[in-house]
């Protein structure tokens, strides 16, 4: 694949570039990012969009094997390229969940035919039921680069104690969710005064706190590489400053959601907006902003959690928790933190891009003279969302109907064109 | 008006309306009803469904009394909420109710804001809430006013004190809610484990001794404790709670002009001893009476003239 592309704002924060430029990709691989490039070859009018590297998100749910009918892999890697990534990390929560080498190498070899990178990430414990470890050696032996048991964490301490120390041999990177469910069980919303009003049973603070404190102790004791995944509180985040002061081997990431919405968005039992960690309080979405700012919070990540509408147009106890957020990912940062709040572009592309890559130690996430081309194009007119148009399956979105600027337009991955907007590819 | 599905966002203006709609029935019911046992026709060929997700007996019944005596077609269900696997969804069998000719749908449901999906489900029915989850109960605290304006004379700017589980109750809620809208000072008295959070917001005052919540006030109303509540252990025990914040005879000396009010059914010797309910003071059978007129205004209001 050749293209040259012509006249972009070029934003990459590895190589600290951000400047209008041409890139030129023959072979699918760069070959030149300069001012006035000619080349015999076809070319893109980028004049007044973006021209950054595609994005990496840490945290998806792509359903496969055994939940198709939420997402699979073909829908998870389109929806992917449309929202501008070129490599996603599916969570291991799928039927049967991925905590041996026969599901990880499905979803490997199935990933050579997708238009993304796709890396799993297998269970910690066998059956994620936090009893019994899953065959850590095996599964880093199967090309994991990190374990999680997500959305059902391990309650018992002294197990995952064991877990971190386990995996440390191996280099991965164990990946928590950090949630005491004697605190949480049963609760579908944050802990104020939205639930208060609407009667909804909570999700304290506490859950989470406690949860993000034992990860970072224990990380500190066992030496394990930890990823804290979604926060969602002020004192989450003051948490891993002292973990991070104290030299715990500790990253964490946002979610999208939680750096726009607040638990008002359940106004009206919008189950769309249902989600773990619930959405919190003004005060925590702010905290949330300065921590990506101050750089305690390492990247973004979508936690893109596509469901079934049978299984989300219900009665709101009854709907599983997550959003669908692969496709709005970053229109929805790009207008509400930096086209409305002021949030510095650059910073915002990098938490995209090269800061989960180092995170994993990818060689994604930057433009690289004589790499293969993984970019994404992006657009700055105002468009509608319509979840409808999504390539996900999952529909379950609450941005759905808001104009956002921010759209990827045309999307390169493994040096050739996945995505073009408004042509199905 | 084509649904009711909450006090918290009715103007003050319709909730005394409500009131004094009830207040018609009410005469209506114990004056000319009682001589001729005659219904009436406002709703004739209106079709009332009443959809019941959690027992009941005397909302249930006092709707489906209502119903018959405005003239209406009333059918009744009690089914268990089923996950979509399992069983017809809550959806599905709104949607077929709905196509057999169901004006209007009273549910009530064990889930928060399930009557409020129902109105999106829906595409012509209206609906009551009949109470959901921990969210609210309309019709109780309409039923609560009109026994207040019987016995007090007035609805608005008078002094309460609710006691009880307030953390689960969808009747504390829509009492709030309304009472916050008449101007009414309102003090809350439970345990803290039984106060959701950020609850002082909505105006309220807190209070963790019964005798001193209950001083001066002109009502004074019990909520009933579920024995569950002590084995989620949100206290040590029921002889503990009920030695703590059950309203007995010797406290009501500390509110002279109090009524006692009780939502039912009454856990006599738990939350209220024997004596109050039977006394003077209480209201709890007149809550009762009045249901059935408060739930004629209401279904008046939704489904006449129309």
């Amino acid at each position: 694949m050749d293209l040259l592309i012509k006249g972009g704002k070029v934003i990459d924060p590895y190589n600290e570039f951000a400047e209008t430029a041409d890139i030129l990709i023959k072979e699918g691989k760069i070959q030149a990012i300069e001012k006035g490039i000619e080349a015999d070859v076809p070319s893109y009018d980028a004049s007044g969009k973006l021209v950054l590297p595609a994005f990496i998100d840490l945290h998806s749910h792509l359903r496969e094997p055994g939940q198709e009918y939420k997402e699979d892999l073909t829908t998870g890697a389109l929806a992917g390229v449309a929202g501008g990534f070129c490599a996603l990390f599916t969570m291991p929560n799928t039927s049967p969940p991925l905590h041996g080498k026969s599901q990880i190498a499905y979803i490997l070899r199935k990933a050579e035919n997708l238009p993304l990178y796709v890396f799993p990430i297998g269970a910690l414990t066998v059956d994620m039921k936090g009893e019994t470890l899953a065959p850590i050696g095996e599964l880093a032996e199967a090309g994991v680069k990190a374990l999680s048991d997500d959305g059902m964490p391990i309650q018992n301490s002294g197990l995952l104690r064991n877990a971190l120390l386990y995996a440390k041999m191996f280099g991965l990177i164990v990946m928590l969710h950090c949630e005491d469910k004697s605190l949480s069980e049963g609760g579908v919303a944050n802990e104020g005064f939205t639930a208060t009003r609407l009667g909804l049973r909570v999700m304290p603070k506490s859950a989470e706190e406690i949860g993000v404190a034992r990860a970072i102790i224990l990380s500190l004791e066992t030496g394990c590489r930890v990823h804290i995944c979604h926060i969602s509180t002020k004192n989450s985040l003051e948490l891993i400053r002292w973990g991070k002061k104290m030299g715990a081997p500790i990253t964490c990431e946002v979610t999208p959601h939680h750096l726009v919405l607040t638990e008002e968005s359940l106004e009206g039992y919008d189950t769309r907006a249902k989600c773990n960690p619930p959405l919190r309080t003004e005060e925590d979405r702010k905290a949330l902003i300065e921590g990506l700012l101050d750089g305690t919070i390492d990247c973004i990540a979508t936690d893109h959690a596509p469901h079934s509408r049978e299984e989300w147009d219900v009665e709101f106890d009854l709907a599983p928790f997550g959003i669908s957020g692969l496709e709005t990912a970053f229109p929805l940062l790009y207008t509400k933190l930096v086209e409305e709040g002021g949030f510095p572009l650059d910073l915002l592309v990098e938490k995209f891009t090269s800061a989960p890559a180092k995170i994993m130690g990818l060689n994604l996430g930057s433009l690289k003279i004589g790499e293969e081309a993984n970019l994404t194009i992006i657009g700055t007119e105002p468009l509608k969302v319509d979840v409808e148009s999504f390539h996900s399956k999952g529909k379950n979105n609450p941005f759905d109907g808001w104009t956002l600027k921010g759209f990827p337009l045309l999307t390169i991955c493994k040096g050739k064109i996945a995505y073009e907007r408004g042509n199905s590819l | 008006m084509k649904h009711l599905i909450g006090l918290e966002h009715l103007s003050k203006e319709d909730i005394i309306s409500l009131v004094e709609l009830g207040m018609r029935y009410r005469d209506w019911l114990e004056g000319e009803y009682r001589e001729s046992k005659q219904s009436l026709s406002l709703l004739k060929g209106k079709r009332i469904c009443l959809l019941f997700y959690e027992p009941s007996t005397r909302t249930r019944h006092s709707f489906e009394l209502a119903g018959r005596l405005l003239g209406g077609e009333v059918a009744s269900f009690s089914l268990a909420v089923s996950s979509v696997q399992k069983g017809e969804s809550f959806k599905d069998t709104l949607l077929t109710l709905e196509s057999m000719g169901f004006d209007i749908f009273v549910i009530r449901h064990s889930i928060s804001g399930a009557c409020l999906y129902a109105t999106r489900v829906l595409q012509r029915a209206g609906v009551v809430n009949a109470g959901d989850g921990m969210h609210e109960h309309p019709s109780q605290t309409l039923l609560d006013l009109l026994t207040i304006k019987q016995a007090k004379g007035t609805i608005e700017n008078l002094k309460i004190a609710i006691i009880g589980d307030i953390l689960h109750s969808r009747v504390a809620r829509s009492a709030i809610f309304a009472l916050k809208k008449l101007n009414w000072e309102i003090r809350l008295c439970a345990p803290p484990t039984l106060f959701p959070k950020d609850i002082e917001r909505f105006g309220v005052k807190i209070f963790y001794k019964i005798d001193e919540a209950i001083n001066d006030v002109d009502v004074i109303y019990m909520l009933r404790i579920q024995r569950e509540r002590q084995k989620e252990q949100f206290f040590p025990s029921i002889e503990e709670y009920s030695r703590l914040f059950s309203l007995t005879h010797s406290l009501l000396s500390l509110a002279p002009k109090a009524i006692v009010m009780h939502p039912g059914p009454v856990n006599r010797g738990v939350e209220i001893e024997g004596i109050v309910v039977d006394g003077e003071k209480s209201l709890i059978l007149e809550q009762v009476r009045n249901g059935v007129a408060v739930r004629m205004a209401i279904l008046h209001s939704l489904l006449g003239d129309k």
